[in-house]
């Protein structure tokens, strides 16, 4: 009579897949962009506001692009992590070039922010009304993209870096990149 | 002060709860009386305790007490007072709460009206009940304690979500879990029955009315929600195949399995250990209803605040009620027989192709609602599935349903001849076919899932009254074979016309209703359809806890001017959340439904104007199968006289 045991057998089955399940986060959803060329912009720097910045100036090396605001809290937490990656990055003598894109910001609030906590990018993207972040597909603060020296997104990672994302993805990423 | 009353009485409940579910247990397999005694004074000083906790929880909402961190995230001091109470099982914590009110409603009730019990039956239930219970309580108190204080107090409260500040909040939630709640009775019942080995049709019996009652608040809970998202999300639409959704559909057609395999098992006294799988099914998919909404396993648009820990206690929650009452399963209805002695066209077999049919729509939908997560699982990737899926399958399994709703009941127990049917059901069914095929094709263009879907609503509605001839006929008198018939009888010809009657609803609007976006400018007029729109411009207009823009509509038809409507666009500050407000002129035949967009360039606004054919037969259904539900639990067979409890007094004495 192992017949009247199929339905224990079958809820087991179902309450292992919750389990799993409950250990993803279903709003992780793999960004369409990866593989696929950079979404075009024209955005003015930062710090410097009659300066615009395109596609063209991703092209030649490998690019970090760091969505972040001086309104995000976590973007603190994250902070250190990659100035630190852009100390390592500078005395190993890598081409990695570290992007910021100021997102939904105000002008004179992110550069007191930068101010206080340390400026990590070459350069600073200036987005205050979200447009381009919206053809990026950013719906969180802070994000992360890898793109390669030919302009193609190859990783996208929504959320805080964290050191083992660095050492364990970022770069080795990177390295493979730059072979290539 | 009051709040730790109540915070205190729910815990002493917990206690209760932990003695309700072991003490009488114990005693019932021991055969010690006293101790099987403690299970309904214990049920019912337990309902006093829950309910005192969440009277305490309410004063707080009515009286503004921003000290307790769950008012204070829920409500604001604008907030209008039916809203306020509302507002306690607006969030995760209260409605766990409600729940459990509920749940030990449910308990009182079955500890009450058991008198025809014997007393082991009854400890072993209100045991297995008072289990449920402090599984809920620990939920409550561990992860999602709503008496909790915050200090320092709020100034004032984060207000309650706009969505919910509607008629439908106060009324959905409590309809809804009386349903899913309800089938823990016959859950309770079932297992039981498993553990004290009497898998005979008796318990079939006491649990019915308890089923009926709870399936029937369930239908009405779901017809509610459907009709609330309809006007109140703002996008016409009625049913989302929303996981949270199908966390309510899933146990309404295992709950409806499971009545109708209860009539089986009761009259016949077959299908004895598939009943009791379904009674722990219909409860086990509510529970996992509860573990979908509330753990974030799957997005969806209407989920509380998702909480891992939250996720994980409910998940073990279920791990031990279902799997406790499988392996019981398991290990007891291996032992019981039951063979089913009938001829394919008969009654019985009806009844388990109508079991057949359901279980493989739940499965449909289980399947639908979850692949996601095993893919997930699986490393395989993200994927959603959507509405084609879903009405894909379940179209023709619902239309097949029917069919067999329109012919099952004519047949009889036992064994039934083909050629007698035949003649019985051909001159009807002809005409109705006819019938709607005509009329179609004189309305419109032809269109085979209309003529199917109103055929076999008709069919059903055409077998009702056949049958109900058929029984009256022997009678001297119609009054009189009308006044002998049981109130089982006419409740099942209520709920076969209710579901007649939301096919003609789904088919109908699914079929002929007119969609439009666009954009008008003030006083010109626009032709859908047989109306005519005038949009006359928007105002601002100032409420108690919201800013809102209202726009203001006239709808002609043949010239005759019908109604005017005011669809808004509501700003609520607190949250600092825009809502859409649709204006809806219902009507039996069809509505009309206005919501406002954004303003375009100058006076022009974007607007959605449907035209919704006979919508309200959907909802209208679902409150006939929950007035059949109700009827059919007043039925008089349920109501055991003095002489049948002495006879089953008897019984037992015979047996001990």
């Amino acid at each position: 009579m192992i017949r009247v045991y199929v339905p224990l057998a079958a809820f087991i089955i179902i309450v292992i897949f919750f389990a799993a399940g409950l250990t993803r986060d279903p709003k992780i959803i793999p960004s369409p962009l990866i593989d696929k060329p950079a979404p075009a912009f024209v955005l003015p720097e930062l710090f410097q506001q009659e300066k615009l910045f395109s596609n063209n100036s991703l092209s030649g090396k490998v690019t970090l692009i760091n969505v972040w605001a001086s309104w995000c809290g976590t973007c603190v937490k994250e902070h250190s992590l990659l100035l630190d990656l852009v100390q390592d990055v500078e005395a190993a003598g890598s081409g990695l070039q570290v992007i910021g894109l100021n997102y939904k910001d105000d002008r004179a609030a992110a550069i007191k922010w930068l101010e206080r906590l340390g400026n990590p990018y070459t350069t600073i993207l200036f987005d205050p009304d979200g447009s381009c972040g919206l053809d990026w597909g950013v719906y969180g603060v802070p994000e992360t993209f890898v793109i390669d020296q030919y302009g193609i997104v190859r990783y996208k990672l929504t959320g805080p870096l964290t050191q083992a994302i660095i050492s364990g993805e970022i770069l080795p990423l990177v390295q493979r990149l730059q072979e290539s | 002060m009051i709040i730790e009353i109540g915070h205190f009485a729910v815990v002493l409940a917990l206690v209760i709860c932990i003695l309700q579910t072991i003490i009488p247990m114990i005693g019932a397999i021991q055969g010690r009386e006293n101790w099987m005694a403690v299970a309904r004074p214990a049920a019912q000083v337990q309902f006093v305790m829950i309910s005192l906790g969440f009277i305490t929880l309410m004063h707080a909402f009515l009286v503004n007490d921003f000290s307790v961190a769950y008012v204070a995230h829920n409500s604001n001091s604008a907030l209008l007072w039916y809203y306020r109470l509302a507002a306690v099982w607006g969030a995760h914590e209260g409605s766990l709460l409600l729940w459990c009110l509920i749940l030990s409603g449910w308990t009182i009730c079955v500890s009450c009206f058991s008198k025809s019990l014997t007393l082991d039956f009854t400890a072993r239930v209100l045991s297995v009940m008072g289990f449920i219970s402090t599984g809920f309580l620990c939920l409550l108190l561990f992860t999602s304690n709503p008496f909790e204080r915050l200090i320092p107090a709020a100034m004032d409260g984060r207000d309650l979500n706009p969505l919910l500040q509607d008629i439908g909040l106060i009324m959905h939630p409590p309809i809804l879990y009386m349903g899913y709640v309800g089938f823990s009775v016959a859950f309770s019942f079932a297992v039981a029955a498993l553990s004290a080995n009497k898998l005979d049709s008796s318990w079939a019996r006491w649990s019915r009315p308890w089923t009926l009652i709870a399936w029937g608040f369930l239908t009405l809970g779901i017809a509610l929600g459907s009709w609330w998202a309809y006007y109140e999300l703002g996008w016409g639409g009625w049913w989302f195949w929303d996981p949270v959704e199908n966390a309510s559909f899933m146990p309404w057609l295992a709950g409806t399995a499971l009545i109708h395999s209860l009539i089986v098992t009761d009259k016949r006294g077959a299908f004895k250990s598939w009943t009791v799988l379904l009674a722990i099914a219909a409860f086990s998919l509510s529970l996992l209803g509860t573990f979908l909404v509330r753990s974030g396993v799957l997005t969806s648009v209407h989920s509380f605040a998702a909480d891992p820990v939250r996720g994980v206690a409910i998940l073990i929650f279920i791990s031990l009620v279902a799997g406790i009452s499988l392996l019981l399963y398991g290990m007891r209805a291996g032992q019981v027989r039951s063979y089913l002695q009938a001829s394919f066209l008969s009654r019985d077999y009806a009844l388990l192709a109508n079991n057949i049919i359901i279980l493989v729509a739940a499965s449909v939908v289980f399947l639908g609602t979850l692949y996601p997560l095993f893919l997930d699982a699986l490393n395989l990737g993200k994927v959603s599935v959507g509405p084609p899926y879903f009405n894909t399958m379940l179209v023709p399994l619902f239309l097949l349903l029917g069919v067999l709703t329109a012919i099952g009941p004519l047949l009889r127990w036992r064994h039934d001849h083909l050629q007698e049917l035949v003649t019985r059901l051909r001159l009807p069914y002809q005409l109705i076919t006819c019938g709607v095929i005509l009329s179609v094709i004189i309305m419109l263009d032809i269109s085979l899932w209309l003529v199917f879907g109103l055929s076999v609503a008709g069919w059903i509605v055409c077998s009702s009254i056949c049958l109900l001839m058929d029984r009256v006929k022997h009678s001297s008198t119609l009054l009189a074979g009308l006044f002998t018939q049981p109130l089982s009888f006419y409740a099942m010809l209520l709920a076969h016309t209710g579901f007649a009657l939301s096919i003609t609803g789904v088919t109908l609007v699914t079929a002929l209703d007119l969609e439009n976006d666009l954009g008008m400018t003030p006083n010109v007029s626009k032709q859908i359809g047989d109306y005519e729109y005038i949009f006359r411009g928007v105002e601002e207009i100032q409420a108690q806890n919201y800013r809102a823009l209202r726009g203001t509509f006239d709808v002609m038809h043949n010239g005759r001017h019908i109604t005017r409507l005011h669809p808004e666009k509501r700003h609520y500050p607190v949250q600092n959340s825009v809502m859409t407000e649709a204006a809806i002129d219902a009507g039996l035949s069809r509505d009309i439904y206005i919501s406002l967009g954004d303003p375009l360039e100058g006076d022009t606004w974007s607007v959605r104007i449907y035209y919704k054919p006979f919508i309200r037969f959907v909802w209208l259904g679902g409150v006939l199968m929950f007035l059949a539900g109700i009827i059919a639990a007043c039925d008089r067979r349920y109501k055991l006289r003095q002489d049948n409890r002495a006879r089953l007094k008897q019984l037992h004495v015979q047996e001990a």
